[in-house]
């Protein structure tokens, strides 16, 4: 059997590198960061671009990461596998929390909800399953959106509409936010989407390591945010929920 | 009573379980192992016992480990079980004398036709609910007793013992000889009236009393359990979909569930008085908790179900996994007018036709595989739905809704479906493991650990609900067309279709 074959190696080393935190990337400061020479980086670049991996900038001239690859990434693992793998996980996580529970993917810039469980106290509720909420201003768009830099590039075009006074609609805002939620693991929102009602989401991934949606639960501002050990506690239940999701899809156990 | 949980044992077709609960019903911990399935003649089913023993020792062990718990934390243990898979052992030595026959094996087609003949299904319907099929345990027995040599002569002296699962655990966890009023009532040997074995019944299948367990309550001590969990009591056992229907706490008259898995068995309360159907469903036990009066129910069960997607995905490939199903039917609006009935094997409840097989009805140029996918999730709606009819004729009076549990609830889809077809509204309840919930119910009752049935209802909680959406009309006409083509699968076996047919005798 033979050797790794260096060009795919390269190929990787680079889509890593444009997945990484600068997103926008020209071949100079490429070629420099991974100690290759510049036309080695470009003939890659333009292969990766031919299938669709990457796309160039036409202002810039920078590269980025391109559609297809981020089609592969997100199509991967079926909404439907998503919900039967994390049903009972989902329920434990109602059951833990005594607030409502909400699994959503990505779906052309908005979060599709792909699971919902009733808030366990038999008060009428109605199925959300199919519906589609704004990804700016809920806490599972938040978790998505932080792992899926590339899509605040096409948010940014179009101005963020508001719902509540305490929607961010300013995208510098929502960026340091979202560096947050990198480093914390976790998102939240505070009545950006409906007044008085708070919601702790947490990213599930999947097998490859691609996110693959997010879980979230959602009450009253009161019972979500105070006291501050709650909060603690229920950040708590959010995040093992969404490491079991994870382990239970095969994610490198952590 | 000084545990702070309940243990429940799922010992299952396909694996054996264990799970523990806490008061508010919250799962604490799992542990599953599956067995293996022996297959020595086409429509032969077995099990070995000892290997499903020793992984009940196993699954029990490793789910008190994971959640580092003692047996003294322990109130009670529960056994849920597959139903009327039967096992023959030694009173003396306890080592079973043969495989367990499982309930889905056929050897026993001829012996039951011949005692149908003989006897008429009549009088075992009256006496039992149920009618003479290759399913329930006493047909198991006598065939055991007629082939293997010399079991008939030490049955009869009294050196062998029957039982189905929870009668072989109940054996080697506290050494008592006992089955509950729910697993003794798919035997085909109790009679509903009395709740006691019945010698008109044991003379005609040919099973002698002396091979029999006690019967007792599902809820209630039935000993210590030992060694494995040193002193914990083992206080219920109960049928699977017995314990599931408990577990979704229908214990009022009316209330209903479904459990959606392979095959499904939907079980409707209908209290203190057995029902008998003129539609074809069975009538059974519900529990009996203590010495109180039994609960009794009607059973419909539906053959194919989570099987069809499964074939569509392994026989067909036009899916990757059962889950796709669903993003598969979501690229069409409807079914296009294609209805597939899955007669498999014959018709099962509420039409019991062997000669039946399976159609897909309505085919067109415009059918896509989007509408077969469709039309596969629909079957199983369609199908509850025959079954609820048949509830509605016998026992008087329609469902309110539909409580459901089992694999197939995460189908949203065939959720939505189901209400639709129903016209009720279907609802999931946050804790999906309704069999051993059940049965740590029962035993929690039995302790004390819950005070009544008040506080175990307290215990349930709707997780999601699917409310009705589609126009009467439109329900109807799908109705009407549907059974349009379960017609189309009538009469369609002929005699000489018979010869290489599973489960004959040899």
């Amino acid at each position: 059997m033979s050797g790794p074959i260096q060009s795919i190696e390269r190929a990787a080393a680079i889509l890593r590198l444009l997945s990484g935190r600068s997103r926008r990337l020209g071949v100079v400061e490429m070629a420099g960061q991974l100690g290759l020479p510049k036309g080695t980086v470009h003939g890659i670049l333009r292969t990766l671009q031919a299938v669709g991996f990457v796309e160039q900038d036409s202002d810039s001239g920078k590269y980025q990461l391109g559609a297809a690859l981020l089609h592969i990434g997100s199509s991967y693992l079926d909404a439907n596998e998503l919900r039967t793998r994390a049903l009972n996980w989902a329920d434990a996580l109602a059951t833990q929390s005594g607030e409502s529970v909400r699994i959503g993917t990505l779906h052309e810039k908005q979060i599709l909800i792909v699971h919902h469980v009733f808030r366990p106290d038999d008060s009428r509720q109605a199925l959300e399953v199919g519906s589609l909420v704004p990804a700016h201003a809920s806490a599972l768009g938040k978790a998505l959106l932080a792992h899926h830099r590339y899509l605040l590039e096409e948010l940014d075009s179009e101005p963020l509409p508001s719902y509540t006074p305490a929607t961010i609609t300013d995208i510098a805002q929502l960026q340091t936010e979202l560096d947050q939620i990198r480093e914390l693991g976790w998102a939240s929102e505070a009545g950006e989407l409906l007044s008085g009602v708070a919601s702790i989401a947490a990213a599930i991934e999947d097998r490859r390591g691609v996110m693959a949606g997010a879980i979230s639960i959602s009450g009253p501002m009161e019972r979500l945010r105070e006291p501050e050990s709650r909060r603690v506690e229920l950040v708590g239940f959010v995040l093992a929920t969404a490491r079991t999701i994870s382990r239970e899809l095969g994610a490198i156990p952590w | 009573m000084s545990g702070r949980y309940v243990v429940a044992i799922d010992q299952g077709t396909a694996s054996s379980r264990c799970l523990v609960f806490d008061h508010r019903a919250r799962i604490v911990s799992v542990a599953q192992k599956e067995h293996h399935h022996l297959y020595p003649m086409p429509g032969w089913v077995e099990h070995d016992p000892q290997e499903i023993w020793r992984n009940v020792l196993t699954v029990v062990s490793q789910a008190l480990e994971k959640a580092n718990l003692s047996p003294t934390e322990l109130s009670a243990l529960g056994i849920a079980n597959q139903r009327e898979t039967t096992v023959l052992w030694d009173r003396r030595t306890g080592a079973p004398v043969h495989n367990a026959i499982n309930w889905e094996d056929t050897r026993t087609d001829r012996l039951c036709q011949q005692l149908a003949r003989e006897f008429g299904q009549d009088r075992f319907r009256q006496k039992t609910g149920l009618p003479v099929t290759t399913y329930f345990s006493g047909p198991k027995v006598r065939w055991l007793l007629d082939h293997i040599p010399g079991l008939r002569e030490r049955a009869e002296a009294g050196e062998l013992l029957f039982g189905t699962m929870d009668s072989w655990l109940l054996w080697n966890l506290c050494g008592r000889h006992a089955t509950d009023v729910t697993n003794a009532s798919r035997t085909l040997l109790m009679s509903l009236e009395t709740l006691d074995w019945d010698d008109e019944l044991l003379s005609m299948i040919g099973v002698p009393r002396a091979m029999l367990p006690e019967i007792r309550p599902s809820s209630g001590i039935y000993g210590e359990a030992s060694p494995v969990l040193a002193g914990v009591p083992v206080a219920s056992v109960l049928g699977d979909q017995h314990a599931a229907l408990l577990g979704q706490t229908c214990l009022d008259p009316g209330e209903a569930k479904c459990t959606f898995g392979t095959g499904s068995f939907l079980l409707l309360n209908t209290g203190e008085q057995p029902v008998s159907s003129e539609s074809g469903l069975l009538t059974t036990l519900g529990y009996q908790l203590g010495s109180g009066r039994p609960t009794y129910a009607l059973e419909g069960s539906i053959a194919i179900t989570g099987a069809l997607v499964q074939w569509f995905r392994d026989s067909v490939g036009m899916i990757g996994s059962a889950p796709e199903i669903e993003t598969l039917a979501l690229t069409v609006e409807d079914n296009g007018g294609c209805y597939f009935v899955p007669a498999f094997s014959g018709l099962f409840a509420p039409h019991w036709r062997s000669d039946a097989r399976g159609v897909i009805a309505g085919l067109t140029g415009y059918i896509n595989k989007g509408h077969l996918a469709r039309a596969v999730l629909e079957a199983t709606a369609w199908q509850t739905r025959e079954v609820v009819e048949a509830m509605r004729t016998d026992y008087g009076s329609g469902l309110r809704e539909l409580r459901v549990d089992g694999g197939m609830t995460a189908n949203n889809l065939l959720m939505q479906s189901l209400a639709d077809v129903l016209d009720v509204p279907v609802v999931r309840p946050i804790v999906a493991e309704t069999v051993s919930l059940g049965a740590a119910y029962a035993a929690g009752l039995a302790v004390g650990f819950w005070p009544d049935v008040d506080s175990v209802k307290q215990n349930w909680h709707r997780a999601a609900e699917w409310l009705p959406k589609t126009d009467p009309a439109v329900r109807e006409k799908g109705y009407r067309k549907w059974k349009k083509a379960v017609a189309r699968t009538l009469d369609w076996l002929d005699d000489d279709d018979y010869a290489p047919a599973a489960g004959k005798e040899v």
